[in-house]
């Protein structure tokens, strides 16, 4: 089964991201694969370690997205391409969804798209559904098990009801939640191959595609106003005297 | 000069401290409070390959070079001291001395399986009357025929019960005029008859480490055990306290980043007098200092661990960089107490547990007492470094990979 696994690189999750003068920033925190996305290479690996075939890790991205796809390659992935354009510079969900579906075209012969739940950036959430559409193929979203048939899948997918089995024919796309199995760390013999890796670079002609126009724009960035916060602790000579107190402050605050 | 970690040093980096974070943090806690060292912790590391980090891929290993195991016992002691504990004595005292020292044969039958994590390596110089003095050495080593029979007591031994091999000196020429010479040292496995060893509780520190003592009564090993020739032990010792000593420095530079890192939260999150804490200019004092040790450290340590790449002899670099990175580490432990105030006397915080481990790095593997005798002993031209029969590999990433 071949495999292609989109991934993004985001500013680390302990990053401070804030807007400043209308543009976003994260200071000088490192920049990461998104945790969301080791999640779905792992679902990756793992079928490859069943079922053979390759597994590609894709990215959008500058030079510096390199990083992301090396950790990748460390995990234990085939190949990596990153697609890299200066047209992708303001793309939206729509716009990167276009881009990967022509991406995985071109890697030709796929089985599987997987992508992690969402990014922890953007967190949009939409890009592995939009793929999807723009390939032709089903989404199979929050999924936490997969059993990988010829031609065809079993999933499971962890919904608020509960848990939905579904069988799907291939190829298909899955984004996939935390439930699939923690990711594996990158190893020494990956880590070896990842950092002597010359990762090809495609731009948007290269997948014989226009430059898609992004349709979502941010006219301002501001921060989220600052919460003012006052903490009053309620003492009393029992938990029945400290509870009467809190209804009572909070029918004077008007909460309830 | 080019600062830059290169991208295999920075995802070796990444990877050892998701490890540590994701695996040992969260429970090192109850371990350093039971005084056990966690079950896990060595078969986890083997299978990873943290064992064998800087070793040849054909002698077992991963083919990093040696900052890459800095930055790897770094980051561990970011965590644990314990976990630092390990590659010192497993990679720095034992494994890494028979690179520098072992035959073909030796490096097959011992470094190999030590490499690949299959088993426990520990280091067998210090005894119960024998620190910083090595040529007072006691136990003894006696050749009969083809064979040496071992005796003597050792002592503070890091990993004594879990290891299956010990780089081991003893006296074999008790009449050598300079007592530095009637040593040699051996690797013997820990299963020979005559072998005993234990566990010691009641430690300051590194409590959720292994740390006990190992009795020879009568142990005989074939000549083909001995590493280097009757004699070269005293140089062995030295050559292998080179390398541990280069974790030492590079685990306490961690040790000082998690001090760090600590006392910075607790800054923000602390109020008194109407602020947080780190607004107070003698918190900010505290933590400048600690940055500058922090960095200071880290430098100390990656030019030894760069010399050792270029196979340049690094003994007083590598002591140089011990002292500092440990005294400081103890210094910064202490003062991310101070920060934390009451809370930082009690175990709810790491930083009491920072401060106890970082004790005994001030102690073993060189006193810093002895460390400043050295600095200046080259100082002033009373100390040399004269060249070894064999000298520790350089890095050669195409023949270790």
């Amino acid at each position: 089964m071949n495999i292609v696994v989109c991934i993004k690189q985001v500013p680390d999750s302990a990053a401070k991201v804030v807007a400043e003068g209308g543009q976003v920033t994260w200071g000088d925190a490192p920049l990461v694969l998104n945790p969301w996305d080791e999640f779905a290479l792992e679902a990756a690996l793992v079928q490859q370690e069943a079922s053979g075939g390759d597994v590609t890790a894709i990215c959008i991205g500058n030079e510096t997205a390199k990083e992301a796809l090396k950790t990748a390659l460390a995990m234990g992935c085939s190949q990596a391409i990153l697609v890299t354009d200066p047209a992708l510079s303001e793309a939206d969900s729509q716009a990167v969804s276009h881009v990967l579906a022509a991406a995985v075209k071109k890697v030709g012969n796929v089985d599987l798209a997987l992508f992690g739940k969402q990014a922890i950036d953007s967190d949009t959430g939409v890009t592995a559904a939009q793929t999807a559409r723009c390939l032709g193929w089903p989404i199979l979203s929050s999924v936490s098990v997969i059993k990988a048939e010829p031609g065809s899948i079993h999933v499971e997918r962890s919904i608020e009801e509960g848990r939905q089995i579904v069988d799907c024919k291939l190829p298909a796309a899955i984004s996939v939640s935390k439930d699939i199995g923690e990711p594996r760390y990158p190893s020494f013999m990956g880590i070896r191959k990842a950092s002597r890796a010359t990762i090809p670079e495609w731009t948007i002609s290269d997948l014989g595609i226009d430059a898609p126009k992004a349709v979502v724009r941010w006219p301002e960035l501001i921060n989220p106003p600052a919460r003012e916060v006052t903490t009053e602790m309620i003492s009393g000579d029992s938990p029945q005297e400290i509870a009467e107190k809190l209804v009572e402050k909070i029918l004077g605050e008007k909460v309830l | 000069m080019d600062f830059t970690l290169t991208d295999e040093q920075r995802m070796v980096q990444h990877m050892v401290r998701e490890f540590a974070q994701k695996e040992v943090a969260p429970v090192i806690k109850d371990f350093d409070r039971n005084q056990n060292m966690a079950p896990f912790i060595l078969p986890r590391m083997a299978e990873l390959g943290i064992l064998g980090i800087c070793f040849p891929i054909c002698y077992g290993g991963q083919g990093m070079d040696y900052i890459s195991m800095g930055l790897a016992c770094e980051e561990l002691e970011a965590v644990d001291t314990t976990l630092r504990v390990v590659l010192s004595v497993h990679i720095g005292l034992n494994s890494m001395g028979i690179l520098q020292w072992g035959t073909e044969e030796q490096k097959n039958l011992f470094l190999t399986p030590q490499a690949r994590g299959e088993k426990i390596a520990c280091f067998g110089l210090t005894e119960p009357g024998c620190g910083s003095d090595v040529a007072g050495i006691t136990s003894t080593a006696r050749r009969q025929g083809g064979e040496y029979i071992l005796n003597g007591e050792k002592m503070w031994i890091s990993l004594a019960t879990k290891a299956h091999h010990c780089l081991w000196v003893g006296r074999t020429n008790p009449d050598a005029s300079d007592p530095h010479e009637g040593l040699s040292a051996f690797l013997v496995e820990l299963d020979r008859p005559g072998v005993k060893t234990g566990d010691i509780h009641g430690k300051l520190g590194v409590r959720a480490g292994s740390t006990g003592w190992i009795s020879f009564q009568d142990v005989r090993v074939p000549e083909q055990n001995r590493i280097g020739e009757e004699g070269e032990g005293f140089k062995i010792a030295m050559s292998c306290l080179d390398n541990g000593r280069y974790t030492v420095a590079a685990g306490a530079t961690g040790l000082i980043r998690a001090c760090l890192e600590a006392s910075i939260k607790y800054s923000h999150e602390r109020q008194a007098f109407g602020r947080e804490i780190g607004k107070f200019q003698l918190i900010q004092q505290k933590i400048s200092y600690m940055v500058q040790s922090y960095e200071a450290a880290r430098l100390f340590y990656l030019r030894a661990g760069w010399m050792k790449n270029k196979g340049i002899r690094n003994t007083r670099e590598t002591s140089l960089a011990k002292w500092f990175a440990t005294d400081a580490s103890f210094q910064a432990a202490s003062e991310a107490i101070q920060i934390h105030g009451a809370y930082g006397y009690s175990d709810e915080y790491d930083v009491e547990r920072y401060l106890r481990n970082s004790k005994g790095a001030v102690i073993y593997e060189g006193t810093s007492e002895i460390h400043q005798l050295m600095q200046a002993g080259y100082a002033l031209g009373y100390r040399m470094d004269a060249s070894l029969r064999c000298e520790l590999p350089a890095y050669d990433v195409e023949k270790w990979q």
